[in-house]
């Protein structure tokens, strides 16, 4: 078992929530880029989610998850001080920094919660981090200051305006290579982009006439995060790989975006009609 | 007086048309009388050749002799003394390739049935209320790690902890068991089964640590660190196999792993859980094994109308034990023999709707034995289905490998190991599918046996 130490809503909508998690073995080993998969109890399913922070001394790992379907919406209902059955990992491998100098880390949604580590450790190893942050509204913005401080510049826009500037990431990437271009400063040496999988197929095609590489993370759907199912299969040029294992960083201008889509709706009846049945009553507790 | 009947007495079984709607056991077990009655039948040979074709050596004449006494707990003892997961091989030991090959009553009418005989007892044991405590073996102060909770894991440990040694196992899943809990279905083996032998354990003093991913969580170097004096890795063949042929990317393709996880061990099949797995009306299997007969049966028991094992060579060839054949087909599972697939076919949504298949014929015998499939020419067509799982074999999970240094590994990606299970580096030892590629329940204890044995016999001599 394994306990929540801190939760935290990150929005006025309460669509996204921190959750810090006492996991010391995998506190221990945790990078940015990397995954668990957590379990309520012995009834759910095993759900992977990105590692968002950890503390080695203090052995704990952050999470910061989106209610979508019937286990996330669960999990939004645990509280401080109650336990979950499992969580394990670290899973996948860790983003690659090396070599880098300057690197625009793009995030979308929920998406900007798997960035941030990854922006955050970037900064740190003194590489230039643009963060682009994008939301739909104003309501849903997460991560302020957080976003801030790992980064050396930070556009925050939203698709109606109702917070920071308007408009999309796909925008706003556009005018930072072509502001690179016009003021002949060093152009963008990777491109990291997670977010919905719509908007990275899009903001893979920003990046392509420039030819910046540009990494995305993906999460489709898998079972045991170790190589074991083979359901998370993707094609990355044109060959087969398993994201839990040779991901889950993929490069853009490789991913079969068309397979990917299809693959991450298969199960979705199946999970529509299991979050309408939630109980009213628990608000999704079971036992208890 | 022995019992001369040349046939084993049948196991009672559910009706095959009313167990394939359902995840009940199919083999109901004997009853005390058909157990003493079936053990009569042993003529305990004095040079007992059963026992050479058992990998865990069982005592199989001695415990038969209890049986037929009425002594169940006594056959319990014996056979505990060498086997640490009973029911388990009562159950699912290829009994017909090992110690039931070797009786002297199969050369004239049917083998004792010593599987049967095994499970009896072992389910005897689990169902008795006033059992007698564990023995808890002393302490020896000596830690050792094993990784993997399956077959070769739990009979290490289990021998390990007899002898005296502090046992953690490192399990990567939520519950501990391994194949026996993934891979291997409810009906065929409950995992209240499992759980119960596992339990066992723990009792005895095993420390089961789940979560846990060697080469992720934690690596072999640090278990050294942290105070283990000796591994043993029994890691199994997690990794499966694909086809490689066009379509093996569209949605309803399934790896056997991923299809049997999810009903086995996420329990999708039950409502009361959150793991979804979609309702097929048409599924093709590919493979002729015996976990594509597993696969085989849990997509009929979903519900499906039809369901194909497609395999590239003839009846006799399968790879599969005879009596999961024999078990698969009163089930209305159709063979789809001689057939080998080539692609498979998906509607504008990618979702799939048939597996094209090539006939095959037989062609003269390959290196095995077995008889070499050959392509006949021009004779392509599609199998109507909506659903594939790909059944063809597992390899080695590549994460222990590549996160232990000098450890070296074969062609195929398992870890190299002599016959004592001593891999490339000093204090550490593995056995199991990890070592030898996917294999059998029993194999992978008769590994984790020795490897419990040599790491012994290592510690011992370290002292020194």
């Amino acid at each position: 078992m394994y306990k929540v130490v801190t939760k935290r809503f990150l929005n006025e909508a309460k669509t996204i929530c921190l959750f810090e998690i006492e996991a010391p073995r995998v506190a221990r080993h945790a990078q940015a880029g990397q995954f668990v998969i957590f379990r309520l109890d012995e009834q759910g399913e095993r759900v992977p989610v990105s590692v968002a922070g950890w503390d080695r001394e203090k052995g704990t790992v952050t999470v910061m998850v989106q209610a979508a379907g019937r286990t996330t919406k669960m999990l939004h209902t645990v509280e401080e001080g109650d336990y979950i059955s499992d969580f394990v990992g670290p899973l996948g491998k860790a983003t690659e920094m090396d070599g880098l100098q300057k690197v625009c880390v793009v995030g979308g949604g929920v998406g900007c919660a798997i960035a941030y580590p990854i922006a955050k450790e970037m900064h740190k190893l003194g590489i230039d981090v643009t963060f682009i942050a994008g939301f739909r509204s104003a309501d849903i913005v997460i991560l302020k200051e957080e976003l801030k401080a790992a980064s050396d510049k930070l556009i925050i826009c939203t698709d109606d305006g109702s917070y920071g500037e308007k408009g999309f990431t796909t925008q706003y990437l556009q005018q930072e290579i072509d502001a690179n271009i016009a003021e002949g400063k060093l152009q963008f040496d990777r491109v990291i982009a997670i977010g919905p999988d719509i908007m990275m197929k899009f903001l893979a095609d920003v990046t392509r006439p420039y030819g910046i590489k540009t990494i995305i993370s993906l999460d489709p759907i898998m079972v045991d995060g170790t190589g074991m199912c083979g359901g998370c299969r993707v094609i990355v040029g044109g060959e087969t790989k398993f994201a839990c294992v040779d991901g889950p960083d993929f490069d853009a201008h490789e991913v079969d975006f068309d397979s990917l889509l299809k693959r991450a709706a298969f199960y979705k009846d199946e999970q529509d009609e299991a979050a309408q049945h939630i109980c009213k009553m628990t608000g999704g507790k079971r036992n208890g | 007086m022995a019992n001369m009947k040349m046939q084993k007495n049948p196991m009672p079984e559910q009706d095959p048309l009313v167990r394939n709607k359902n995840f009940d056991e199919v083999a109901l077990g004997y009853t005390a009388e058909m157990a003493i009655d079936e053990a009569k039948r042993c003529l305990n040979c004095k040079n007992s050749l059963c026992r050479t074709g058992c990998p865990v050596s069982v005592r199989i004449p001695e415990f038969i002799a209890k049986v037929a006494e009425g002594d169940f707990d006594a056959a319990y003892d014996i056979i505990t003394s060498t086997n640490s997961l009973p029911a388990v091989c009562g159950r699912v030991c290829p009994q017909e390739k090992q110690c039931e090959s070797k009786c002297v009553r199969g050369i004239k009418g049917e083998s004792v049935g010593i599987g049967r005989l095994e499970r009896f007892v072992a389910d005897y044991h689990m169902a008795k209320e006033d059992k007698p405590a564990v023995t808890v073996p002393e302490s020896n102060g000596h830690k050792i790690a094993v990784i993997g909770s399956g077959p070769a894991g739990l009979t290490c440990a289990g021998d390990l902890r007899k002898m005296g040694y502090d046992v953690t196992i490192f399990e990567a899943f939520h519950k501990a068991g391994g194949v026996l809990v993934y891979g291997i279905p409810q009906f065929r083996l409950p995992k209240e089964i499992v759980a119960a032998e596992i339990e066992n354990l723990k009792a005895m003093g095993v420390v089961i640590e789940n979560n846990v991913i060697i080469g992720k969580s934690l690596t072999v170097d640090e278990l050294f660190e942290d105070g283990y004096e000796a591994v043993f890795i029994g890691s199994g063949a997690g990794l499966p196999q694909f086809l490689h042929i066009p379509g093996e990317n569209l949605l309803g393709v399934y790896s056997a792993n991923e299809f049997l996880t999810r009903v086995n061990l996420m329990k999708a099949y039950r409502d009361d859980y959150d793991t979804p797995i979609k309702k097929f009306n048409r599924v093709a299997i590919v493979g002729g094994g015996n976990v594509a007969m597993d696969a085989a049966r849990v997509a009929k028991r979903l519900g499906a109308e039809h369901v194909y094992i497609t395999y590239r060579r003839g009846k006799d060839e399968l790879p599969a034990r005879k009596e999961e054949v024999e078990h698969a087909e009163p089930e209305e599972i159709e063979f789809m023999l001689l057939n080998n697939p080539v692609s498979i076919k998906g509607d504008e949504n990618g979702h799939v709707v048939g597996i094209e298949l090539q006939k095959m014929e037989l062609g003269e015998p390959d290196e095995k034995g077995r008889r070499r499939p050959v392509p006949v020419e021009g004779s392509n067509w599609v199998l109507d289905c909506d659903a594939v799982v790909i059944a063809i074999g597992t390899s080695p999970n590549p994460l222990i490998r590549s996160t232990t240094k000098n450890l070296n590994t074969t062609k195929k990606g398992g870890i190299e190991a002599d016959e004592n299970g001593q891999t490339s580096r000093e204090g550490v030892f593995a056995g199991g599918d990890a070592v030898t590629g996917a294999a059998t329940v029993i194999l992978a204890m008769g590994a984790g046996k020795t490897g419990a044995k040599s790491i012994d016999k290592y510690i011992k001599s370290k002292k020194k």
